[in-house]
């Protein structure tokens, strides 16, 4: 605990330009993590962390804005009966039950492999998780919109349809997004596997939306407004471990709350103007740039790890800003396609309206 | 926005004192900057003042930001439930 007691000491002086990068940070996180759910944790860490924030304040502090975001964002998308806050609730308890268990794996690696191991684990599970789940969600909506079939309802997958037909007396629950009764032998895992990953990349909705659209036949727009439930409840829970250790910087987490906070309103109305297929696009997108970018990591770890010849420290340098860079640029082009799609629907809307109005005048 | 908004009546009071609020709350913690740090990151049962200040800015603050969007034209889609 005399580290988790420097660490605190450490938090940072907060100025004018400090308060308006944060709030902006927060703004396009909130706007993504309206819209699909999740996402700004992997911009908003290192982001911190960029100002002179510890690490593990870091993402206290991060957890600590991202509950109460999430709070109100499903609150505003169960409004547009977007959410299944049954769904969310067992999926984020099993949740939170992977984020300790994850959180004991990083612990391992990092006793055994020190910061570069640990840093080389969390590179290469991102790749590997955003190549193989992001890949499959970009493929799928690029599809859907190559088959023009993005104005006819979302089809249930097989793999979802055969899980739903699983019948395990004991174990099955009606979750009213699916319209079906599922088993808890499958929710409770997938939950876990969420769990994991967030408490390895910081991004559970990357593994949790694609698996409650996939594997559990959730159409999308619910999946990733339920997916808020489960940021909400492992949020909680998360914030209260870490506040436990004094690690949470109350300031920070606060002053990204504000720009998330009109991000998310904005993020959930724009559901409502775009068609399921624009979700999985805009976390394909996301997902395969971000892809990039830990990618590039990659070599630096393997070369602080010397299981490559060692680059020199410019090259090192380059790498991590580039890396960085990428990551703001993968949170803004979501935003981008949010805002597009929005606007795009909002001016749709408003030429229906007006023809039907003057329809009404003239018939 | 259609037209159905700009005749529908904004929720300008509401706004106004929900931002009045919430600028007062994140005025005090700018302000008292030393006195929370002091106490907020003492770990334990002081646990549970972050955790609460969280829920109070996301109440007033969430609240604000909402009525902001509706007060500047922006609202959901009017066709139920989106697409």
């Amino acid at each position: 605990m005399h580290d988790i007691v420097k660490e605190a000491a450490n938090f940072i002086n907060l100025d004018t330009m400090t308060i308006l990068y944060l709030f902006g940070v927060g703004f396009v996180g909130g706007l993504v993590s309206g819209f699909i759910g999740s996402g700004g944790a992997f911009v908003l860490t290192p982001a911190m962390m960029s100002l002179g924030v510890p690490a593990l304040v870091a993402v206290a502090s991060n957890m600590c804005h991202k509950f109460p975001k999430a709070l109100i964002g499903a609150m505003k998308r169960a409004k547009y009966g977007q959410v299944d806050v049954k769904l969310g609730i067992v999926l984020g308890i099993s949740a939170e039950a992977g984020v300790l268990f994850g959180a004991q794996i990083q612990e391992n690696i990092k006793k055994a492999y020190g910061d570069a191991g640990s840093n080389l684990y969390v590179s290469v599970a991102f790749v590997v998780i955003l190549a193989v789940v992001g890949g499959f969600v970009m493929m799928d909506a690029l599809k859907t919109y190559r088959a023009g079939t993005q104005h006819e309802e979302e089809k249930t997958s097989k793999l979802a349809l055969w899980v739903q037909s699983i019948q395990i007396p004991g174990t099955m629950v009606y979750f009213k997004s699916m319209n079906a009764k599922i088993s808890v032998l499958f929710t409770i895992p997938l939950g876990f596997a969420t769990g994991i990953l967030a408490a390895t990349i910081a991004v559970g909705g990357f593994i949790g939306v694609p698996s409650m659209i996939y594997v559990m036949g959730v159409p999308s727009m619910m999946a990733s407004a339920t997916e808020l439930v489960i940021a909400f409840v492992m949020g909680l829970g998360g914030s209260f471990k870490y506040a436990m250790h004094g690690l949470v910087d109350i300031r920070l987490a606060m002053i990204i709350l504000c720009g998330s906070l009109f991000g998310i309103q904005l993020g959930a109305m724009g559901t409502t103007y775009v068609k399921p297929f624009v979700i999985k696009l805009v976390m394909g997108v996301i997902m395969m740039i971000v892809l990039v970018s830990r990618g590039l990591m990659i070599p630096v770890y393997l070369s602080q790890l010397s299981l490559i010849t060692p680059l020199a420290d410019p090259t090192m340098k380059a790498l991590k800003n580039v890396s960085f860079a990428i990551m703001g640029i993968a949170l803004v082009t979501g935003a981008g396609i949010v805002l597009h799609a929005m606007w795009k629907g909002r001016r749709e809307e408003r030429l229906s309206l007006a023809s039907a109005k003057e329809g009404l005048i003239h018939g | 926005m259609g037209s159905s908004t700009a005749n529908k009546k904004k929720p300008y009071i509401k706004a106004l004192l929900f931002g009045v609020v919430s600028v007062a709350i994140y005025a005090v913690l700018l302000t008292r900057q030393e006195d929370i740090n002091a106490n907020f990151a003492r770990g334990g049962a002081y646990a549970l003042l972050p955790i609460a200040t969280a829920f109070l800015f996301s109440i007033v603050h969430g609240n604000f930001t909402g009525l902001f969007w509706s007060v500047m034209g922006i609202e959901a889609s009017k066709k139920k439930g989106g697409h």
